[in-house]
């Protein structure tokens, strides 16, 4: 491991350690940092709201983050991540399905309804880039944003029909910590278990990008490959949406950025990836819960607006590859 | 040019079917079920009326004019980000002003002032992305997915400055965001005209040298037009006109694309002045008839635009896996 | 020794490969020559197990390829194709070190990493094995697809027009790494443009044309004037240099 690599992760760490404690101590609620123990209400605060929230944060970004880089490595396309493949919206789709036909159902069964469904969306999707004229690089995300809209509209209308655009709202439009607080963030645990599987599975999906060819040729199967990443995308973004609402752009920017830093060898990238996600999405909620103080900004929010900043950079500033 | 040319006869026949069919929605849009306070009902219907044909005939020619410049038939000014533009320009003078600040402005200045802003955007912006000429597919790919991207930008920005101006002002954001045919704007409708129709008189003046800039920038410079000129002053009639549109119901995306698209098909290879009023033409029977159908026939108001958003949605998604960029 | 029986390939009704049989030994270099078209690419990713076989048989040294684990094959088999274009943003390192996962599973052990090196100074990439591939020109990248799949270490190496972006001395070392495991009881399966590196290296050539095997034999045998004039349809001469064929074509 070259130095370059260990000052990467040993930044990031350091700087999502020092997020986190910021996150722990910012709030309505002074919490004293000395005599902590003797303060019942400061404890109350840290562990059922303060805590959930940044952990909640974290998890979401670091989960979203590595779901992006599983989906570029599946797309071939360094441009797409979930919120641009019609997961989310699905997903939704899924969960206002649901939600009207077995009102009565309980928690797990809507939250495999809605992986389930952003399964088929985001499969939907990759048959759909199949079919694309070859080497158009950036006709894949294109397709995806095109896609989102479509079932978007779908969902917006149902969910108009329902009187449910409030609830739809939440789930594909906010990126909100502001209502996590302990018993309302735990699906996000799964989010990363999802994650950490997609790092177990790591040269596996770096070998899947290498193209189908060359899998095929090493002994993988890339179909099952792809599969399983599916699953994992489709995972992480159910659990994010059911649980804090899409939050847009941080799939994409951080694998791009640690990418350019560090290539994409996955089995070293997706940990400073995932490090990176949890804090761009961490520190963007701290941003909205200071920047207006008393008043919140969602987190998704600021991401809609530094993210697609970000993407537009990334668009231009890259010259593009010779080969 | 299309091999497959339309000839004069043609298009006077097909031009004259449309506008027998506009006139029959119309017609039927005014006319039917009028009962109780017939004068009342009536005026109604024409006020919105009025709106309706005012925002097709303004997309249509915006879409129009916007596929010329752009060289391409599947840019149109909303996938480009236009409307979300405005809306942005929209939503941070109410953020800015404070909503009663807003509110108590007249209604007509505050559009003039966010049209001429939002214009100056504009032009500013898409001169330069449109103005690099756009070499291969690849750049045409990457120049829709710039505008798409700086479309979801301008919202969250529009969002986001609402959130931070004033956080009450957010309701309002999000009222402005939505397209909804069934209730057009009112009070706007004769500030929206008063641009819109000098707009497209201007464009179907314009329509022999738009003909030639269809032809590419190098014909177009070697047949001695003023390309630079003419590119800026199209796009300032675009964006006057998505101004307006938008104004009137909020953003819709691929309304213009369908529009575009039809007229291309109906016309192939017809001169602009021709295409311009065929896209006007199945602009309004598309927004009248359809919501005449949506309204009285499946008793909803606010669906309409969810259908076209759909279908619209569909028709890229098709452009695009047939590998019809230009 | 690949066993190829009555094997054909069809895309959308179209017969892109007749049913063809064929035994290719092994211990040897055998190119895969013939007109654009003719069906050898296809050949080569059929046996290479990279498209699903349509019809007939396929079997590497005594393995059937739809009876054995692609992973099992992997072992015995590495395939390079046409398009090595990445998307992904790999190290030279990083993407040989890739051909040893049917040895490894991503835990490389100190044979792994010593395969990765050999196949690095083989193909001249020591200097730029901490280098991006997106970096490299297009011979230097093609380079480094070879070194990957040499890396592989498996008995056979089927190469499809391995000469890609390579100038002429790159194009000998390879033909001589071919050599080279061939002394060591290697096979080689190549798809060769340059008719003269089949000619100087190959020990057996196949010609293939309309999706057919036209003749196949030692070089002496199908690369004459007759053969190769009536493959491209173009006339050829066949000289002679140091006792091999030397195909002429400017005349």
């Amino acid at each position: 491991m070259t130095p370059g690599f260990r000052h990467l992760r040993l930044a990031l760490s350091l700087g999502l350690g020092a997020l986190c404690l910021l996150s722990l101590s910012v709030g309505a609620y002074e919490v004293p940092a000395a005599g902590l123990l003797s303060d019942p209400m400061g404890l109350l605060v840290l562990s059922v709201s303060r805590l959930p929230r940044t952990l909640a944060a974290v998890l979401s970004g670091a989960a979203l983050a590595v779901a992006g880089v599983v989906m570029q490595q599946i797309a071939r396309n360094r441009f797409v991540e979930p919120s641009t493949t019609g997961t989310p919206e699905s997903a939704a789709l899924g969960l206002l399905a649901v939600t009207l036909l077995a009102p009565g159902a309980p928690v797990w069964v809507k939250m495999a309804v809605a992986a389930v469904s952003a399964l088929l969306g985001t499969a939907l999707f990759v048959a759909l880039i199949r079919r694309l004229p070859p080497r158009e690089v950036f006709l894949v995300p294109l397709a995806g944003l095109i896609l989102s809209g479509v079932i978007g509209a779908v969902v917006t209308w149902i969910a108009w029909e329902a009187d449910l655009m409030q609830l739809v709202g939440t789930w594909l439009m906010s990126g909100e910590f502001s209502g996590v607080i302990a018993g309302r963030y735990e699906l996000l645990w799964i989010a990363a278990a999802a994650a950490a599987l997609a790092w177990v599975a790591a040269d596996r999906f770096a070998i899947l990008g290498l193209g189908p060819e060359a899998a095929t040729g090493l002994g993988l199967n890339p179909d099952a490959v792809m599969r399983l990443g599916l699953v994992v995308v489709s995972v992480v973004t159910a659990m994010v949406v059911v649980s804090v609402g899409m939050i847009p752009f941080v799939g994409l920017v951080v694998p791009n950025i640690v990418a350019r830093l560090m290539g994409d060898n996955l089995r070293r990238t997706l940990a400073p990836t995932a490090l990176g996600g949890g804090a761009l999405v961490l520190g963007s909620d701290l941003v909205g819960r200071l920047v207006v103080y008393p008043f919140e900004i969602p987190a998704g929010t600021i991401l809609g607006v530094t993210g697609a900043a970000i993407f537009l950079w990334l668009l231009w500033s890259k010259p593009r590859h010779v080969a | 040019m299309s091999p497959e040319r339309i000839s004069p006869d043609r298009t006077g026949l097909r031009l004259a079917v449309l506008t027998l069919l506009l006139l029959v929605a119309v017609l039927g849009w005014l006319f039917q079920g009028l009962a109780g306070n017939r004068a009342f009902i009536l005026g109604l219907r024409l006020d919105r009326l009025q709106a309706l044909a005012l925002i097709g005939a303004a997309v249509a020619v915006a879409t129009v004019l916007f596929q010329t410049v752009a060289q391409n038939r599947i840019l149109t000014p909303s996938i480009m980000g236009f409307d979300a533009l405005y809306v942005m320009v929209q939503t941070l003078a109410v953020a800015g002003l404070g909503i009663t600040g807003y509110t108590t402005l007249p209604a007509g200045a505050k559009f003039l002032a966010e049209a001429a802003l939002m214009t100056a955007m504009a032009v500013m912006l898409f001169g330069t992305l449109l103005g690099r000429g756009g070499g291969g597919a690849n750049d045409i790919g990457r120049t829709i997915l710039t505008g798409v991207i700086l479309g979801i930008l301008f919202r969250s920005a529009a969002s986001l400055g609402a959130r931070l101006l004033d956080p009450n002002a957010y309701a309002v954001v999000q009222a402005v965001s939505f397209a909804n045919f069934g209730k057009p704007a009112a009070g706007l409708t004769l500030w929206a005209a008063a641009i819109v129709v000098p707009a497209i008189a201007v464009a179907l003046w314009l329509g022999p040298r738009l003909d030639v800039l269809g032809l590419g920038r190098e014909r177009a410079v070697s047949l001695g037009l003023g390309h630079r000129r003419l590119v800026v002053g199209v796009l300032v009639l675009v964006a006057v006109l998505v101004a307006a549109s938008t104004a009137l119901v909020g953003p819709v995306t691929f309304f213009g694309l369908i529009v575009a698209g039809l007229a291309q098909a109906l016309f192939p290879g017809a001169p602009h002045r021709v295409r311009l009023c065929a896209a006007m033409l199945l602009a309004c029977l598309m927004l009248i008839g359809g919501q005449w159908l949506f309204e009285r026939g499946l008793g909803q108001r606010a669906t309409l635009s969810v259908v076209i958003e759909f279908a619209g949605g569909l028709m890229f998604l098709a452009l695009l896996l047939k590998g019809r960029l230009r | 020794m690949i066993d190829v029986a009555e094997v054909s390939c069809r895309i959308h009704g179209t017969e892109i490969l007749a049913p063809a049989t064929l035994r290719i030994p092994d211990g040897q270099i055998t190119a895969l020559i013939g007109p654009n078209g003719a069906g050898k690419s296809t050949l080569l990713r059929l046996i290479g197990r990279i498209a699903p076989l349509q019809s007939g048989r396929v079997s590497i040294d005594g393995l059937d390829l739809a009876g054995t684990a692609s992973d099992r094959l992997a072992r015995q088999m590495a395939f390079l194709g046409q398009s090595t274009a990445l998307a992904s943003r790999l190290r030279v390192g990083e993407l040989v070190a890739f051909g040893r996962w049917p040895h490894c599973h991503g835990r490389p052990g100190p044979d792994d990493r010593a395969a990765v090196a050999a196949a690095l100074a083989e193909f001249g990439l020591v200097g730029l094995a901490g280098r991006f591939m997106d970096e490299l020109s297009g011979g230097q990248a093609q380079r480094a697809h070879l070194a990957m799949a040499a890396a592989q270490d498996t008995p056979w190496l089927l190469l499809d027009e391995p000469m890609n972006n390579l100038d002429l001395a790159h194009a000998r070392t390879l033909m001589e790494a071919l050599a080279r495991r061939r002394a060591q009881g290697g096979s080689a399966l190549v798809v060769l443009h340059d008719l003269n590196f089949a000619a100087g290296w190959a020990d057996r050539v196949v010609a293939m044309k309309a999706g057919r095997i036209h003749a196949e034999g030692t070089p002496d045998e199908v690369l004459t004037s007759d053969i190769l004039s009536d493959l491209y349809d173009t006339p050829i001469e066949v000289g002679r240099h140091r006792g091999r064929p030397l195909v002429l074509h400017h005349m």
